[in-house]
Formats: structure tokens, sequence, C-alpha cells
């Protein structure tokens, strides 16, 4: 039985370190993979130039141009919907109030929907209903229902972790909640906005799926935000699968996506260690 | 002067998060409005007793199975989970009782990346280096096998996060007293640590099966796309997802209505997923 016992013990520590070194492997390998084929063409005019012949030659700028245009309409859109509702549900809730429950529940099933739920919704609603037809404004307004919860989350947060001796001493010197919340709490809750920020950013820079249907396939340089226009991840897309011949450029294109998004992750690691002792993210 | 800023704000901010609030009751609906032709015209069971998809603007002439996808995206979501639980949880285990703090740290900011790096890449990587081995094996190549292996790879970070952040919650007593008690670790964690968090790593499998579910890109490039019941490991499957995905850029009718009946469906599952995970790790079930 003593005997019994011990093996166990030392096969789950051979057992973890098997795993984590061979999930570690398994992901090294996808990296180097995307990096050592994307490097190969991986330049300054890949990035200025526009895609010629579907995409085959030429590089990404129209490409990254429609990309930030949709971030920004996405972050325009969904940062004061996101902030007020951080606002409320952190200063003005308890957290079993039904009234915030409602909203914390919602919320979370909104976090969870597919993103081709999401295409399906804003082709429906702003493309049909609202009538922007194929646009870079349906895609950037699908995207900021998609990282609302997301903003939500991390601001709260940030509103929680502010120590309530703060608010009895803005209390205590006659303040109003209004006033305590732009001059005394805003100020210290504010890496959580940023927080939420950078992973909204992540979350709508990587999506494809609600994106095919609202934003579009067009890989011209967008005019203006009522041209449709492609984003990079659907750029890699239909390169790989649309386009014979499209492989090394979509190699290249996955590889600025990945050194974005390995950016933005860091950002946020950097805000969060940086102005709170790492525990606004949970 | 009765000018009262603080009233104003709290109706302000009510208004904002009601708004924020209704997003999600705003999908609801027009995935409803939109299904309604499709139900009305077709009528639920057809969808199950069709005997194929071939869809068709006019409901008459079209006929509407949804079962063989159904049955796809099943499939590819419990093959994915099957695998991915183990792994996730001796990952977490890994990082906080077996690894040194350095690596344990190190580890963990590798899952994170991964947990961001979007679908879109992980499916062009399966297409075009994991699909070619599994071709080597058995042709065809794109697969159910090919699908629950890529979505194991992207719903592993999930869980281990999460269940990473179980652990974190379990009371620190509650290790000190199993080392009083002279406890071996995997004594430790099978009394203490595990049967404690048990409702978190709950909670991020289910989660994780949300995401399995409703994954559309990584799943379209290498699963094959074709209509059919997989009867084994290596048959090219479709997924509701990946049905959307394919078929709502040119479909009209009838055939569009069915797709948006699609939709509603996985917004249903998922949402009762995600209500579930919820009540889970709120320790009412």
């Amino acid at each position: 039985m003593e005997i019994h016992r011990n093996i166990t013990d030392k096969l789950l520590v051979v057992g973890v370190w098997v795993t984590a070194i061979a999930v570690t492997c398994l992901f090294a390998w996808i990296l180097s993979d995307i990096l050592s084929n994307g490097l190969k063409n991986l330049s300054w005019t890949f990035l200025i130039e526009s895609p010629h012949d579907a995409g085959r030659s030429g590089g990404i700028a129209s490409v990254l141009v429609s990309t930030c245009l949709i971030l920004i309409i996405c972050l325009v859109v969904a940062l004061p919907l996101g902030f007020g509702t951080a606002v409320l549900l952190a200063e003005y809730t308890s957290e079993d109030k039904l009234f915030g429950r409602i909203i914390r529940c919602n919320l979370d099933v909104l976090a969870g929907v597919p993103s081709i739920v999401f295409g399906l919704f804003g082709n429906a609603f702003f493309c049909i209903y609202l009538g922007m037809g194929f646009s870079i404004l349906s895609g950037g307004l699908t995207l900021a229902c998609m990282v609302l919860p997301i903003l939500i989350r991390s601001t709260e947060a940030g509103f929680r972790s502010v120590s309530d001796d703060y608010r009895r001493a803005a209390a205590g010197l006659g303040m109003g909640r209004a006033r305590t919340l732009v001059y005394i709490l805003l100020p210290v809750a504010a890496p959580g906005l940023a927080v939420g920020i950078v992973l909204g950013i992540g979350r709508a820079i990587a999506e494809t799926a609600a994106l095919l249907f609202t934003s579009g396939y067009v890989d011209r340089m967008p005019g203006s935000v009522l041209d449709s226009g492609r984003s990079i991840s659907i750029h890699i897309y239909d390169l790989s699968m649309n386009v014979p011949g499209g492989e090394s450029n979509a190699y290249t294109t996955a590889l600025v996506l990945v050194i974005l998004l390995v950016v933005i992750n860091w950002t946020s690691t950097w805000v969060t260690n940086r102005f709170s002792g790492g525990n606004l993210l949970y | 002067m009765k000018f009262n800023s603080d009233g104003i704000l709290l109706w302000l901010l009510r208004t904002v998060a009601v708004a924020a609030g209704g997003v999600l009751i705003l999908i609801f609906s027009f995935l409803l409005i939109e299904s309604i032709s499709a139900f009305r015209e077709i009528g639920f069971f057809r969808f199950f007793s069709d005997p194929s998809w071939h869809p068709n603007t006019n409901s008459n002439t079209g006929s509407y199975n949804l079962v063989p996808m159904i049955l796809g995206s099943f499939y590819v979501m419990l093959g994915a989970v099957f695998l991915a639980t183990p792994l996730a949880i001796l990952s977490a285990l890994f990082c906080h009782f077996y690894a040194p703090a350095a690596v344990a740290g190190f580890y963990r900011r590798i899952i994170e990346v991964f947990a961001g790096i979007p679908s879109v890449v992980y499916g062009f990587w399966g297409l075009v280096v994991l699909v070619p081995l599994i071709r080597e094996v058995q042709p065809p190549g794109p697969s159910l096998l090919a699908g629950i292996f890529i979505l194991t790879i992207m719903i592993l970070p999930t869980i281990a996060l999460m269940t990473d952040a179980a652990f974190s919650g379990v009371p620190k007593n509650y290790i000190v007293a199993a080392k009083a008690l002279g406890m071996r670790r995997w004594t430790m964690l099978r009394a203490a640590i595990i049967p404690a968090s048990r409702f978190g790593i709950t909670a991020g499998v289910i989660l994780g099966a949300g995401r399995a579910i409703g994954e559309t890109m990584a799943i379209l490039m290498v699963c094959g796309n074709v209509v059919q019941t997989p009867r084994g490991l290596f048959d090219p499957i479709r997924t509701l997802t990946a049905n959307i995905a394919l078929e709502m850029a040119y479909a009209t009718g009838d055939h569009r209505s069915a797709l948006f009946v699609s939709g509603f469906i996985l917004l249903v599952a998922i949402a009762a997923m995600v209500m579930v995970a919820d009540l889970v790790k709120a320790d009412v079930i």
C-alpha cells in the first residue's frame, strides 16, 4: 500500500512535466513554423504596398488600413457603452441586486456567443435592416457588440480594486458621487480601463467569422467607412482557402497578426503589473 | 441652481447599461425574426427528418436536414473536450504545485499568449501542416480528426487558465493543513485541492466546450466541409458553424432563413452552457 502510493506520487510528477513539455513543444512548433515561413518575405514594403493578383503578390497596406478603420469604429462605439456600464455595475449596484445581476448574466452569455452568430446578427441588423450594406461601418459596429463584455469586465475589476477609503474620504470632504467618480476613482481605476481596451483590441483584431458577412472581402484601399474592407484575419483566410499560390503571403500576414497580438498581450500584462500588483485580470 | 449632477449621472449610466444589456436581446430577436419564415415555410421537424441538406430558395423544392451538421459539431466538441481537459488540468497542476516559480511564470505566459492567438491562424497552421500529416496516415486528410486536434489546441489554454484560477482560489489553510498532516503531494491534491476547486474546473470545461462548439474558422479550414454523418475519425465533416460561413454568402429566401435557424440553435445551446457554467461556479448545483 505504502509503495503503491509512492508510485502514484512519482507517476504524477512525471505526468505533469511530460504534459507541460509536450504543450510547450507543440506551441513552439506552431510558432516556429509561422515565424520561419513568414519571415521570408516580411519587409517594410510588404506593409506599405497594396495586394496585387488577389493577394499572391504585393503587400497588405489596404488590409491594414481597413483593419484600423474597423477597430476605430469598434472602439468609438464600445468604449462609452462599456465604460458607463462598468461604472454602474461597480459603483452603483451591489453584487446581489436584481438589476445588476440581470445585466451581468446578459453580458456573460454575450461573451460566449459564437462569432459566426455575431456575423449573422450584424448582417441582418446593420447591413440590411439599417441599410449600411457590406461596409467597414457594419463590421466595426458588429465587433463593438462583441468586445463589450471584455471591456466591461476589466473596467469593472479596475473600479472594484479601488479601496473604499478613497470613497469615504471623498464623501467626508462633501464631494458628490459624480465628482468623486471623475476626480478620485477614474485616475485610480484607469489601468483597468487600459487593460480592457487592450484586450478588446486583441479580440477585435483576431476576429474573422463575424466580419465575413459584415465588412466583406474587398481588398481595395477603402475610400470611406461605407466601403467594404477586408480585415487582416479575413485576408489570411482568403489567401489560404480561396487563392491557390497565396500560401507564402498568408504566412507573412499571419506573422504580422501574431506579432501584433503578442505585443497587445504584453502591453496588457505590463499595465496590470505596473499599476496594480497583478490583481486586475481575473 | 438645483442642478443635480449626481442624479443625471445615475440615469445616464442606467441608460447605457440597459443598452449594453440589450445587445444580447437584440441579437436574440433578430435571429428569431430571420428564422421565422423558415419555421413557417419549412417547419421545425423537417430540419431533422428531411432526407438530406440540399437547400433551395423555395422551401418546397429543397431539403433541409441539419442532423449531420449538428452531429459534426457535437463530435468535434466532444473529442476536443475529451483530449483537452486532462491536458489542461495537468498543465494547471504543473503551474501551481510542481514547477519552480520561474518556470511556472514562463509557462503561464506561454499559455496566455496562445489563448490570444486567433482561430484563423490555428486554422491556417492546421491546413498547411496538420492536414498533410493526416493525409499521409490515411487520405483524404481534412477530417473529423484534424478538427478535434485543432480544437484541442485552441481550448486547452481556456480550460488551463480557468483551472489555474480555480487552484488560486483554494484557501491557503487547506495546503497548510495537508502539509501538517504529513500528506504526500498527490494525496493533498486528491483529498483537498481538487475537490475544493471542482466547481471552477467544471466551469472552465463547460466554457471550453462552448468555445469548441462555436468555433468557425479553424474548423472550416481543416474539416473538409462534406455534409455527411461521419463513420470514422478520418471522414471529412461539416459543422453548423462552417455551414453558415460557407453558404451565407449566396443564400437567399428560405435557404438564408434556414441558416439563421442553425445560428439560433447555436445561440440557444451556448446560452444554456454559459448559464450552467455560471451556476456551477457560484456553487448552486
